[in-house]
């Protein structure tokens, strides 16, 4: 008989502001083609489709029109309400609680068909302690960030972190995506290093090659380098910014592509101005779909300078787009891919250093797109599906 | 009879040091890396003459006193010779001992451990010209008999080396152009009159310098006396065996602690036990015998890998751009006739430097294959080109002499320690 998983998350492309919901929806489109039957429980309406799984809405009651993005922090929280009439720390655990709640009364309709519950990050551990309490079944607890990651080690909140250490008690398993996270689940959050199991993330490689970007700039000859991601401090957008004026001083006809939103963008845009380079940047907000895909085509090199990278699926996505990669080692991306630059995020000349070799030679640039695309094949979402039905075997049985 | 030819290669590169792209311009010290990492020359070559050449030449030296039948046959590049003669002077003395002995045959080679034969002929002629002299120098000989960096061959090769009058030149024994024919045997390769070619046994080599410490092996632990068996038996089919092998398989690449030095200090007792076995050097073993059969190898053949081409070395586009680009200088950098750039141009042309370039082990995991002191391939890419920009800008610089540019160099060059000792 195959296996029943109510899987919980937070959200779901189109409607996501980061990678978990893509990684959610690529990991539970690949569990269900390995013949796992998956209800996907969400906890609002939103307007998706998962004609691979069974799709539920919990109907949270909403808090302000909208529920908070996964990846909002205290302070960005507070941006949204610049008044105190919300208290603003309780709101988005207060969604998470509240998706708890309309869990417990859903979960009673599962009794029975269900064999493992699986919780993306902490805003759905709550429902899936309730669900696991409920249908007396495992809890797989999936990390895509903790508390550390969002808010880069600086004022993590402390209800968060109270959350997710809850959580991972609970959890029978405990799955990060990547081996520099699960470090950080053993020192800050004291799990059982037995209980952990490390689950790199997927990606299906399917890109075709699109109607090209930014030609106008390169017919002049410019070269493209991208930043791609939410821009938060999580992410280093200020060491790109720092890196472009180090890389304009030895390649000036170059591009730099800003591709995503975030409460560092401002400060961003102000620091190019401030070093005399903000003529050279372009920013095109966030992108989803082919648009984003054809940037990442018209990119000669993409750069994930991540002061902190749980896992970093983006890395992949540009793989598949045949983009050339300069990732920080601080990433759980890095621990496996091989053919990609790699540096500190901190060490801006390095970055720079190697940006500009990718723009100077070209054959560099090709051999880190030829050997990327023959890597990445190894990293499809069908490979982690494998790993995560091995971790629902060991708890089922 | 079964003689058996024991051949080992010397070599250790000139590393090039992390180098940006801020310090083309500045720095024109591209191999004096001081760091913790392997990157740094004389600290990897102070390790690997403690494991390995130190102790591999007193076990070797005590042999060829107790057993009279024993010789031996080395090759030493230039580059590793400048280095123990800069720093490790009593490690080139423990050499001389053995060369001493007038049992040690001494290979020819280029003087940079260089793929030049198949990039510029005249090139490759000035550096098997360096390393004549520089033998004659260091050890009082003249090398008889050639072989090439990793050991690459072609029929064209083998003409040349025949028309400069040497003996014999060596090749891997490869099944692509033997066929059924055994590389146990002398062979004349194709369009020569006088050379002959003496092949590697790859398989017994093998069993030394990769197999040796493999558990997994069904014929582990490999001792002396089984290993002077198998040699044993080539006698009635056979008439030379080929044990070709880098010198470091003692110590560095087989570790003392899994019992190499114990088989090394056995070997020659257990093969002289048979009383057909004896030991000859290259020259010798060519002499000896007589060729058997043609070879005829029309493509490039090296001991490398399973492919055993030169992919390890200009396979993948890095790599093919890299020497490109530094064979593409030789005129500029001649014309110049500046010894010290010359001495650095050359100096990147050993074939380790486009080894480190190689991604073909590196995407399916397999990296333990071969050995790598940059973080990747594409990290020593990276520091590689960077320093010929930088070789291409002082040779622009000499091209237009200004003086304060001049007086720029003549600090630099006051400031580092350029070895008289390349010495030729």
């Amino acid at each position: 008989m195959s296996l029943r998983v109510l899987m919980l998350g937070w959200e779901l492309p189109p409607f996501n502001s980061g990678g978990l919901g893509e990684a959610c929806f690529g990991l539970a489109r690949a569990l269900s083609k390995k013949g796992v039957q998956i209800t996907f429980v969400l906890p609002k309406k939103l307007d998706v489709h998962m004609d691979f799984a069974d799709l539920i809405f919990a109907d949270v009651d909403e808090v302000a029109g909208n529920l908070a993005g996964a990846y909002t922090t205290n302070d960005s929280w507070s941006s949204l309400f610049p008044t105190n009439a919300f208290p603003p720390a309780q709101d988005y655990i207060g969604g998470a609680l509240k998706f708890a709640e309309k869990m417990g009364l859903l979960a009673k309709r599962y009794k029975g068909s269900i064999d493992v519950v699986h919780a993306h990050d902490w805003l759905t551990y709550p429902a899936g302690m309730v669900a696991k309490r409920v249908l007396n079944k495992p809890l797989i607890a999936h990390v895509h960030a903790t508390e550390f990651d969002r808010t880069g080690g600086h004022n993590p909140n402390p209800m968060v972190y109270a959350i997710e250490k809850k959580g991972f008690e609970i959890a029978d398993k405990v799955l990060p995506v990547g081996g520099f996270m699960k470090d950080v689940l053993i020192e800050k959050y004291n799990v059982d290093q037995d209980k952990i199991q490390v689950v790199y993330n997927g990606i299906d490689d399917c890109r075709r090659d699109l109607a090209p970007v930014l030609t106008a700039f390169k017919e002049l000859g410019y070269k493209v380098v991208l930043f791609l991601g939410r821009i938060t401090l999580q992410k280093g957008p200020e060491y790109f910014v720092r890196a472009a004026k180090r890389i304009l001083d030895y390649e000036p006809k170059t591009i730099f592509v800003v591709t995503g939103s975030g409460d560092m963008e401002g400060y961003m845009i102000s620091e190019a101005a401030r070093l005399g380079i903000l003529d050279k940047f372009i920013f095109t907000g966030f992108l989803r779909g082919e648009e984003r895909d054809q940037i990442y085509q018209a990119a000669d090199l993409y750069v994930m300078p991540s002061v902190s990278e749980p896992f970093g699926i983006t890395a992949l996505e540009a793989l598949v787009n045949k983009t050339p990669l300069l990732i920080s080692k601080q990433s759980g991306v890095s621990e496996i891919l091989k053919n990609a630059l790699k540096v500190d995020f901190w060490d801006v000349e390095e970055m720079a250093n190697k940006a500009v070799a990718v723009l100077k030679y070209s054959a560099l640039k090709s051999d880190l797109q030829t050997e990327g695309q023959k890597e990445v094949r190894l990293y499809s979402w069908a490979k982690t599906a494998d790993q995560v039905i091995n971790v629902y075997n060991q708890v089922v049985h | 009879m079964a003689s058996v030819c024991l051949y080992f290669q010397v070599h250790q590169p000139m590393r090039v040091k992390r180098y940006r792209v801020f310090d083309v311009g500045w720095d024109h010290d591209y191999f004096n890396d001081n760091t913790e990492t392997n990157l740094n020359n004389k600290k990897v070559l102070a390790k690997v003459a403690a494991k390995s050449y130190l102790p591999t030449n007193t076990i070797l030296l005590k042999l060829l006193e107790n057993h009279p039948e024993l010789s031996l046959t080395y090759s030493f590049s230039g580059i590793l010779l400048e280095q123990l003669e800069k720093d490790f002077p009593e490690i080139l003395d423990s050499f001389k001992k053995l060369i001493n002995t007038g049992r040690v045959e001494v290979l020819s080679e280029t003087y940079y451990h260089s793929l030049a034969f198949f990039y510029s002929r005249k090139e490759f002629e000035r550096q098997v010209e360096m390393h004549k002299a520089k033998i004659k120098r260091v050890f009082g000989v003249t090398p008889k008999a050639f072989r090439n960096t990793e050991l690459a061959y072609t029929n064209e090769l083998a003409k040349w080396a025949d028309e400069k009058g040497f003996t014999a030149i060596l090749a891997e024994g490869w099944d692509s152009f033997l066929g059924w024919r055994s590389p146990n045997f002398v062979y004349k390769p194709k369009g020569t009159k006088k050379i002959k070619t003496l092949l590697k046994n790859y398989k017994l080599s093998d069993d030394i310098a990769f197999r040796f410490s493999e558990k997994s092996w069904s014929q582990w632990p490999l001792t002396a006396d089984k290993f002077a068996d198998w040699v044993s038996r080539i006698n009635g089919n056979g008439q030379v065996v080929n044990l070709f092998m880098d010198y470091e398989t003692f110590g560095e690449h087989q570790w003392e602690a899994n019992g190499i030095f114990e088989f090394l200090r056995q070997l020659p007792t257990e093969i002289l036990k048979h009383p057909d076995n004896n030991f000859l050097t290259v020259s010798e073993a060519a002499k000896a015998y007589p060729a058997m059969d043609e070879v005829d190898v029309p493509y490039i053949v090296t001991w490398a890998d399973t492919e055993r081409d030169l992919s390890a070395w200009v396979g993948n586009a890095i790599q093919t751009s890299a020497i490109s680009l530094l064979y593409s200088l030789e005129k500029t950098i001649l014309k110049a006739n500046d010894p010290e750039l010359t001495h650095d141009w050359r100096r990147l042309q050993t074939s380790d430097h486009f080894y480190y370039m190689c991604t073909k082990w590196f995407s399916d995991g397999d990296v333990h294959k071969y050995f790598n002191p940059y973080e990747s391939p594409y990290d020593a890419f990276i520091s590689f080109m960077n320093v010929v920009s930088d070789l291409k800008l002082r040779i622009e610089k000499k091209k237009q002499p200004q003086k304060s540019l001049n007086k720029k160099r003549k600090h630099i060059e006051t400031s580092r320690n350029f070895p008289n000792s390349i010495g030729i």
